[in-house]
């Protein structure tokens, strides 16, 4: 892991002739110098994140016999991949599978609608689309928990009961609000002269979306497709009400089960954990900058 | 301490050809109607379900048969169920108890992290590894570690009301700290260092520094974080779900979970829609107080007069 993880803004410092003996940037910022209680601060939560961890790692370890008597901070005497393979065999590809495709499902469906809705509350300024962004200002604090039961009765209603699109479709609309405000956020900063020059040149509303907006709205876009990724890798109410049956049972669901299914093998149930946490680890290994980026770019200033 | 930027002469006259820009025509824009289908989809799938849990909030329904209107019945319930008012108590004290804990750990944390060194690079990236898993992986590896055969604490902490409650937040924390603390970094990052270097000037200190300097740029990031926060500490319904199912007792079924119980488990639909409605209504008065604190309204650049 390098220095690149944390895009370090550049151009911030200025040039200062003192001589060459230390790097010069040492002294420069109060939060280089070394602030000892601040460590030892981050030191203490760096245990509180790595003990459940190696807890969990530890205790999936650990042959079923010892696992009632064991306490799980202790390092397993003889290592065993069997609670592992219990779950592989227990259908953990498909649940994967499951959650891959209403992942990207939902990430679809957000980009495709909420790109022209922010790029139209963006450029135009009629009474239509502004009410139509404060219609999702105001969304935004709605739970998706606060519907579930209506929206239980319009899934049974349009026949969509216990499929995965019964996951995907309102999982995709509650990701909305939030693409909807990082979206027009990021759009607001493209200058207003590039579209003019744009305009001067006879392009198209569409042209433009494609050729200027997008493009320049890369920030933002990766911002909301890791945030509705999020959202549908973590929806459990959603899977919990609105399905039933192995067929579209994802993850999370799937997770809650082996609780029940595995009962008191509780290292089983930690490896599911551990292997449900995999694939998204892999994925932060992949695109930590992208991932990290967007994220950090939320807090604005 | 507030610094005002006065508006270059080329930000004015940008903010001119703006305006007469907007007059000029209305080629290349795009029509209103290109919002429509997210308009429509959101509509569909979250404004009319908001209705109809409003309409369903008068009825009696079991969730098999036909609603059947009862009037105000539901309502009524629910001003006199000690359980609701339990639960709305139960709901404020875990949500501002989860925003100080995570508030202070992560802007201490992201401020910290802002730094540049190696370690710290390394640091923040095993900090950020709780928030892969989903809060239900997380809730349920917690449900394990505090088992109390098994787990790390051979003592019932789930068991008891307060031991229940601080596992939540603790929880809640363990997973959402991270995120908050990468948003704080950002804003950390952002803060100009020539106001560090002019306090250091004048002989200030680390500590008055982090209080004269750092807390107050940091206040847009500290709402934007405490929106988050507050609007997200209703997803904790997994969390009460998993570790602790609202007990012991009702002593941690938090709202999500009061309105859950009510609709899957006793079936009684028009009850939970009366919860429902009154989480929608909270939630909008909520929405419209942040829009007012974050000024997510205003159609301005947030880099305007950079």
């Amino acid at each position: 892991m390098s220095h690149d993880t944390l895009a370090r803004p550049a151009k911030t410092r200025q040039p200062d002739g003192s001589p060459a003996t230390r790097s010069p940037r040492r002294r420069r910022h109060w939060t280089r110098r070394a602030n000892p209680v601040a460590g030892l601060g981050a030191f203490v939560w760096l245990v509180i994140v790595l003990i459940p961890i190696y807890a969990m790692l530890s205790a999936s370890l650990t042959g079923a016999d010892k696992a009632l008597t064991g306490n799980p901070l202790k390092p397993p005497t003889d290592p065993t991949l069997d609670h592992y393979n219990t779950v592989l065999n227990s259908g953990f590809g498909h649940l994967l599978s499951n959650t891959a495709i209403v992942a990207v499902s939902v990430v679809g469906i957000v980009l495709a609608l909420c790109i022209p809705l922010a790029y139209v509350a963006v450029r135009t300024r009629d009474r239509w689309s502004n009410a139509a962004f404060r219609l999702f200002l105001l969304g935004v604090a709605i739970p998706a928990q606060a519907v579930v039961v209506p929206l239980y009765l319009l899934i049974a209603k349009l026949d969509l009961y216990d499929t995965l699109l019964a996951v995907i479709l309102p999982t995709a609309a509650f990701a909305m609000p939030v693409s909807v405000l990082v979206l027009v956020g990021t759009l607001r900063d493209v200058s207003e002269d590039l579209y003019e020059a744009m305009a001067l040149d006879g392009a198209s509303p569409l042209r433009v979306l494609f050729q200027l907006t997008i493009p320049l709205a890369k920030g933002g876009i990766s911002t909301v497709v890791i945030f509705s990724a999020l959202q549908a890798w973590n929806g459990f109410l959603f899977p919990l009400i609105f399905t039933q049956s192995d067929g579209p049972r994802v993850l999370t669901l799937g997770l809650f089960n082996y609780v029940s299914q595995f009962g008191v093998n509780i290292p089983a149930v930690l490896a599911s954990v551990v292997l449900s946490g995999i694939p998204i680890f892999a994925v932060y290994l992949v695109a930590r900058r992208a991932l990290v980026g967007g994220l950090m770019g939320v807090g604005g200033k | 301490m507030t610094v005002t930027v006065e508006k270059t002469p080329a930000a004015a006259q940008k903010e001119q050809a703006h305006r007469t820009g907007r007059r000029a025509g209305r080629t290349g824009r795009p029509h209103a109607v290109w919002a429509l289908p997210g308009v429509l989809f959101f509509t569909f799938f979250a404004v009319v379900p908001m209705a109809l849990a409003l309409y369903l909030s008068f009825t009696s329904w079991d969730g098999l048969g036909d609603p059947r209107p009862v009037g105000l019945d539901n309502w009524r319930k629910l001003l006199d169920d000690p359980r609701m008012t339990q639960s709305l108590w139960l709901t404020v004290v875990l949500t501002v108890a989860s925003w100080a804990f995570q508030t202070v750990v992560a802007l201490l944390l992201g401020v910290w992290a802002a730094g540049r060194q190696r370690n710290r690079a390394i640091l923040s990236a095993v900090f950020f590894v709780p928030f892969l898993l989903s809060s239900t992986a997380i809730a349920i590896l917690f449900y394990a570690l505090l088992d109390p055969n098994f787990g790390i604490i051979q003592k019932d902490t789930l068991g008891s009301q307060s031991g229940a409650f601080l596992a939540i937040v603790f929880v809640g924390g363990w997973q959402f700290i991270p995120f908050h603390t990468l948003i704080y970094q950002g804003g950390a990052r952002q803060i100009p260092e020539v106001l560090y270097q002019a306090a250091a000037i004048d002989g200030a200190g680390r500590y008055r520094q982090f209080f004269s300097i750092t807390l107050p740029q940091l206040r847009h990031t500290i709402t934007t974080s405490t929106v988050l926060m507050v609007v997200g500490s209703l997803t904790y319904f997994e969390t009460v779900l998993i570790l602790t199912k609202g007990g012991p007792g009702t002593d941690t079924a938090i709202l999500p979970y009061l309105m859950y119980e009510a609709g899957f488990k006793t079936y009684d639909f028009g009850y939970a829609s009366a919860i429902a409605s009154f989480l929608v209504i909270a939630a909008t008065g909520l929405s419209l107080v942040l829009v007012r604190l974050t000024g997510f309204g205003a159609m301005r650049s947030t880099r305007e007069g950079m």
